[in-house]
């Protein structure tokens, strides 16, 4: 087990370098960044020191490793559109997207078991069927469409909530928070429903299945035999059985939803890290779209380690050692 | 036509009303946007027969001031909305067709190589895939976007920009195809036939073209028509970010990304027709697609 942790460990960080390698290859080759980063007037003087502080005549390992060495210190270099510290940028735009991405993952969470363990239990009635036709559409349409249908809907016809930005917010040290205010409790009802309805739908449809095939075994039966309610056969005994693969499925649908947050944010013009990469890729501000990069893979990489980790935690059948297992 | 008729697909085909419909709107749409220099009423990219009178005009109301009937409105300017939709329909399925031609040369090569290849040469591609496969599809292309926008020289961009997310949106999907044809190659390369064409002596060239590739190519013909829908989507998603096809040659998701602009002025309908077009391509592919791979499916004959 030790053995099949360390190796997962050490293929992340492989990963994890040659990502940084894709990162630093877009900062160093893409466009010269001594052009990048001065403006008309400038001396010959000007860009020798810049090309000495960014130690642009060193070797390439020597640039790359320092580029590391900077990136793990949370060193990104300067946006070449706003004049300021990448991760500067960055620390204002986290919290934006994380509270809108906590949201629609609740959201998700608690209305896509609800509503698998509803479908699996009615399988054949009307309300189900309904709602699992209705998850079909829901998976065809794209995200920025949904966006627009809710903003028409909630914003131009009814006029009940706003239809961008984030409303009042309350600072709190370098934390910015909507969740104190009306507005900004408002502001994040249609961007959070727009991230969470594909999750929802896909957490639903598995917990459905999952549900199913529970149902149908025998200790479900058995179960039911010695006469304990519906309810406690439905949520203690059959739910509990399928969280095994929901647990995996949202913890990898966790970095689907910070990237699908692109979309959302561009949609309500969220101020969050979504917008600020698309506005990057846009104006071709490669130092803001590299560290995006590299924080995104740190993200995903690690979310798929974890849920790598414990799955043989979960699953003793995984650790391939029968001594430990029970 | 008629062994593809008689067939078990054809079969099938007849006997699924969801797909027959499909098929259908599919057809309309590919048609309408092949035919759109011919059949569209005005071209919306040539500026002399614009009248910006013309603008805002309301779907089939004469427009207040020249009295010339819009179908389905027009925009600011005055374009025709159904003309700019027909136009852009063909944007969106151009790129989506060359996206996924492009995701399959290049996976179904790198499948055959690793499937027949084996030993480092397998390792390799796989792990490429498998980091690849960590992020999101679209995540992927929007990168590749970037970057490649970056390299091309600025008075480029635009003309370039279609290129770029054909190249961008088909290597985000590559994966799947070579997945596929690996695992299919794999099976392949251990049969009788295999060993009979290496034993008269064919190249491994010769042997992965002409007789594996067309035994693994069934399950390859499912996946590209899902992934049509998927880089369908993709491109309108680029577009409507702003990062793909630029509003010298709009796109369906550009028009929608403009339209969205007039949502709250009134004007529904230069966002609502090209939504809605985007949709029925969509999902009409998309559901081609799962009938497909019921059908080719042999567990559930």
């Amino acid at each position: 087990m030790l053995a099949y942790i360390l190796r997962r460990v050490f293929q992340s960080a492989l990963v994890l370098l040659v990502v940084g390698l894709v990162a630093f290859s877009m900062f160093r080759f893409v466009g010269d960044p001594v052009d990048n980063m001065l403006g008309q007037e400038r001396t010959q003087a000007d860009i020798e020191r810049l090309r000495d502080t960014l130690g642009l005549d060193d070797p390439f390992p020597v640039q790359y490793w320092n580029f590391l060495g900077n990136a793990v210190q949370g060193n990104f270099g300067v946006s070449y559109r706003q004049g300021r510290p990448v991760s500067e940028i960055l620390i204002e735009r986290a919290p934006a997207t994380l509270e809108l991405a906590a949201v629609s993952g609740v959201l998700a969470l608690t209305f896509g078991i609800g509503l698998g363990v509803f479908t699996a239990i009615r399988r054949d009635g009307f309300a189900a069927n309904a709602i699992m036709t209705l998850s079909l559409v829901g998976v065809s349409l794209p995200t920025f469409l949904i966006g627009i249908l809710l903003i028409y809907l909630f914003s131009v016809e009814l006029g009940w909530l706003p239809s961008f930005g984030r409303g009042e917010v309350v600072q709190f040290g370098g934390w910015s928070t909507g969740f104190l205010t009306e507005s900004g409790l408002k502001a994040l009802i249609l961007p959070s429903i727009t991230l969470g309805l594909y999750q929802m739908t896909l957490i639903m449809r598995l917990v459905r299945s999952e549900m199913l095939e529970v149902l149908r075994t025998d200790y479900i039966r058995f179960a039911r035999a010695r006469g304990l309610s519906e309810r406690a056969v439905n949520f203690r005994h059959a739910l509990k059985n399928t969280m095994v693969p929901v647990i995996t499925v949202t913890g990898l649908q966790l970095g689907s939803i910070i990237a699908f947050a692109i979309i959302t944010e561009t949609v309500f013009q969220w101020p969050g890290v979504g917008l600020l990469f698309i506005n990057a890729i846009q104006f071709v501000d490669i130092p803001v779209m590299a560290a995006y990069l590299m924080l995104i893979s740190v993200m995903f990489v690690g979310i798929n380690l974890i849920v790598d980790l414990l799955y043989v935690m979960i699953d003793p059948r995984l650790r391939g050692d029968p001594a430990k297992g029970h | 036509m008629r062994r593809a008729w008689d067939s078990d697909l054809g079969w099938s085909f007849r006997h699924a009303p969801v797909a027959v419909v499909s098929l259908v709107v599919v057809t309309i749409l590919v048609l309408a946007a092949v035919l759109a220099p011919l059949i569209a009423p005005h071209d919306p990219f040539d500026p002399a027969t614009l009248n910006l009178m013309n603008g805002f005009s309301k779907p089939m109301e004469p427009n207040a001031f020249t009295g010339e009937v819009f179908w389905l409105g027009t925009d600011d300017q005055g374009r025709d909305v159904f003309s700019t939709i027909l136009f852009g329909l063909r944007i969106s399925l151009f790129v989506g067709f060359m996206a996924v031609a492009f995701a399959m040369l290049l996976g179904i090569t790198l499948g055959l190589l690793a499937g027949y290849l084996g030993g480092w040469v397998d390792t390799i591609i796989m792990r490429v895939a498998d980091v690849q496969l960590t992020f999101p599809a679209i995540l992927v292309a929007m990168l590749i976007f970037g970057i490649a926008k970056g390299i091309t020289p600025p008075e480029y961009r635009n003309e370039m920009a279609i290129w770029v997310l054909i190249f961008a949106i088909g290597l985000s999907d590559w994966v799947q195809f070579a997945r596929v044809v690996r695992g299919a190659t794999m099976v392949e390369k251990n049969r009788d036939y295999v060993a009979a064409a290496r034993l008269i002596g064919r190249t491994p060239g010769a042997i992965m073209m002409r007789h594996i590739l067309p035994n693994v190519l069934s399950p390859v013909l499912v996946i590209a028509t899902i992934s049509l829908a998927l880089a369908i989507i993709a491109e309108a998603t680029l577009s409507f970010l702003g990062i793909g096809a630029p509003p010298t040659q709009p796109s369906l998701g550009t028009l929608i990304r403009i339209g969205q602009g007039f949502l709250f002025s009134g004007e529904w309908w230069i966002l609502l027709f090209p939504a809605v077009t985007l949709l029925a391509l969509a999902l009409s592919v998309n559901l081609l697609g799962d009938w497909l791979r019921d059908a080719l499916n042999p567990r559930l004959r």
